[in-house]
């Protein structure tokens, strides 16, 4: 059974046809690239998995569960968690803090016990701490645990937008141009660190990137949009050598 | 624990620490001004003052939690203190003779200020929360006139049959002869018992304090930011943003309740006038809050009392009164905001001082 099956999913802004019958399957815990030049509908996609635009067409099955037309909450509750393409940090407040809304709705008190400073309040504040903790050494963030998010460098930034989307226990994550902005060195480091959370926290991961060198070195499998369309779909060593594809990229 | 663990623990610890900070510091005020008074010293003046500092505080910190933490702009603040003030003053005018025992009925009176105006606070929210920045301010204005006016031509009579409303006048209400009138139109409320002490007053701020200062840093708190910060990405890891914008908003009307009932039960004669109710007063508790520095509780605080005694104590200076007032608050402006002074209070011996005033919560993380 899949993980996530998309069904000619679309969605039309005026007259243009930013995502057209949008077809994908993938498999639980498989690493996922969805690349395509500019413009060419990826983010939309995701836009229109994670419930900030519904589709005009075409239905998502997480889990065999149907979360077309869902809000964006109720997506995330389902297990979908994303990062976006410009980043999106909780900006006045401290790295530890955004990775603790992520863990929001997986460790809950009462407001009232929150005020009231009842014991259940210490005891979960301890627990998110800790678990906060542990996803931010993961990514190497846990000395700059007090720091405010927006002192961050961008590197860094981006990186702690995907442990607070992890931090939400997701079955699906969706990363929109993780390693844009970092230098190879960093690169070869997210590299790594997203393929070792894949396996640490057995999550499906569909990400986009124009960085052929991470979508060749990690992604098990591709899928290439052009124009809102499929353009081709499956193993990177028969995507990345298919012909219409090298066109795509490189023009005419 | 490791060095990182304890980090986190003494971040944790930090906004104890700021509480315990602030509740001293109004402690040793209030201790200092019970002192004057019982040795004569404090004028008459400065008397009349302490409870109105109490209530203009809890409005400022309670606007902070809409405007500095939950980042939506309101302008119908003092609309919430005008609910409270009425509500309140009502019940303990009902009650007057059922209910002696003046704790009890004082407290009921809080309480149910605190509700309805947390009831309307949910209401509107309902309604505009929707709307953002400008539209929101605008929509929070109307209605506290609305309130105000609506007020101001209700009369509602009391006798052993019950209640008896109307909008036209006392004769209209049809009140048998054992009846009274309570609320009198524009006339309001006269004869509400005078509960508010300055003791009082301060033991609300302080839970005011306590109860916006626990929320900021608890779950609630933390999800009330990420709506401020940024609402798409707080749905985009589940956060209900209705369920926690509606939360700050009532909490921050209710508080605003509470100032109401003290105020009412301050004064002999409570009318809703576009001087204590009106857009005015919400400007002005607006100003405590953005000198107080937005998101930090404590300043609003200080900003609060700084500016209730300052045109008292400027009257001396007749016509040009507001216009110190004015430069004093540009002065308190730029020393809160610019960057050099921010870098001068941070490197400076006293920075002591300063950094206690300065402490900011949106940023002290
Ligand atoms: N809300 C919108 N309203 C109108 N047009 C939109 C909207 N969002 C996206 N588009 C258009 O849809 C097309 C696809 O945009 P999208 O952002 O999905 O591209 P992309 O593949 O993510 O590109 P990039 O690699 O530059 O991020 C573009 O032509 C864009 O202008
Ligand atoms: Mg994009």
């Amino acid at each position: 059974m899949a993980m996530l099956s998309v069904n000619n999913l679309g969605i039309s802004f005026g007259g243009l046809r930013a995502v057209d019958s949008f077809n994908i399957t993938i498999e639980k815990g498989e690493l996922y690239g969805l690349i395509g030049p500019n413009g060419a509908g990826k983010t939309t996609a995701f836009n229109l998995l994670t419930g900030v635009y519904k589709p005009d067409t075409g239905r998502v099955l997480l889990d065999d569960v149907n979360i077309t037309g869902l809000s964006t909450i109720e997506i995330n509750k389902a297990g979908v968690a994303r990062t976006f393409q410009n980043i999106r940090l909780f900006r006045n407040m401290s790295v530890l803090d955004n990775v603790k809304i992520g863990l929001h709705n997986n460790y809950k008190y009462s407001t009232t016990s929150g005020i009231l400073r009842l014991p259940t309040f210490f005891k979960t504040e301890r627990q998110m701490n800790e678990s906060a903790f542990d996803i931010l050494k993961v990514f190497g963030l846990d000395k700059e645990a007090n720091f405010l998010s927006a002192n961050l460098p961008y590197g860094k930034q981006r990186k702690l937008e995907i442990a607070r989307a992890l931090a939400t226990n997701p079955k699906l994550l969706l990363l929109d141009e993780p390693a844009a902005g970092m230098n190879p060195a960093e690169t070869d480091e997210l590299m790594e660190t997203i393929t070792l959370i894949r396996n640490k926290y057995n999550v499906t991961i569909l990400l986009i990137e124009h960085d052929m060198k991470l979508v060749a070195g990690i992604c098990e499998k591709i899928f290439v949009l052009n124009f809102g369309q499929q353009l081709a779909n499956g193993l990177p060593s028969d995507v990345l050598n298919n012909p219409e594809v090298i066109k795509a990229y490189l023009g005419e | 624990m490791n060095k990182t663990g304890l980090n986190s623990m003494n971040k944790f610890n930090k906004s104890t620490i700021n509480n315990i900070i602030t509740i001293a510091l109004i402690i040793v005020v209030y201790v200092i001004c019970q002192i004057l008074i019982s040795t004569g010293v404090m004028s008459n003046l400065l008397q009349g003052l302490l409870v109105p500092i109490c209530y203009y505080s809890i409005l400022a910190v309670s606007l902070n939690l809409t405007v500095g933490i939950l980042g939506e702009l309101s302008l119908g603040h003092a609309g919430f203190m005008c609910i409270g003030a009425f509500t309140g003053a009502f019940f303990s005018k009902c009650t007057a003779t059922i209910l002696p025992n003046v704790f009890l009925r004082f407290t009921l009176a809080i309480i149910i200020g605190a509700l309805s105006a947390a009831l309307l606070g949910a209401l509107i929210g309902v309604a505009v929360l929707r709307l953002r920045g400008d539209y929101l301010a605008i929509v929070t204005l109307a209605f506290g006139e609305i309130i105000k006016n609506v007020i101001n031509v209700l009369y509602i009579g009391l006798d052993s049959k019950g209640f008896h409303f109307s909008m036209k006048d006392t004769v209209s209400l049809n009140l048998l002869d054992d009846g009274q009138v309570i609320l009198k139109g524009a006339q309001g409320i006269s004869g509400t018992p005078q509960n508010t002490s300055f003791t009082i007053a301060v033991l609300l701020l302080i839970i005011t304090y306590l109860l916006i200062s626990n929320l900021i840093h608890s779950r609630s708190g933390r999800a009330i930011m990420a709506i401020r910060d940024n609402r798409i990405a707080a749905e985009s890891v589940g956060i209900d943003i209705t369920k926690f914008k509606l939360l700050a908003f009532s909490i921050s009307a209710a508080m605003a309740g509470v100032a109401g009932v003290l105020y009412s039960h301050n004064i002999s004669s409570l009318t809703a006038t576009p001087k204590n109710f009106g857009y005015n007063q919400s400007i002005m508790i607006l100003v405590f809050v953005v000198l107080g520095g937005m998101g930090n509780i404590r300043g609003s605080i200080i900003a609060a009392a700084v500016l209730t005694l300052l045109p008292e104590y400027l009257r001396f200076m007749q016509d040009y009164r507001m216009l110190i007032y004015a430069i004093v608050l540009i002065v308190m402006m730029i020393f809160n905001w610019n960057p050099t002074c921010v870098t001068w209070r941070k490197n400076h011996p006293i920075k002591g001082i300063f950094s206690l005033l300065s402490n900011k919560t949106k940023k002290e993380a």
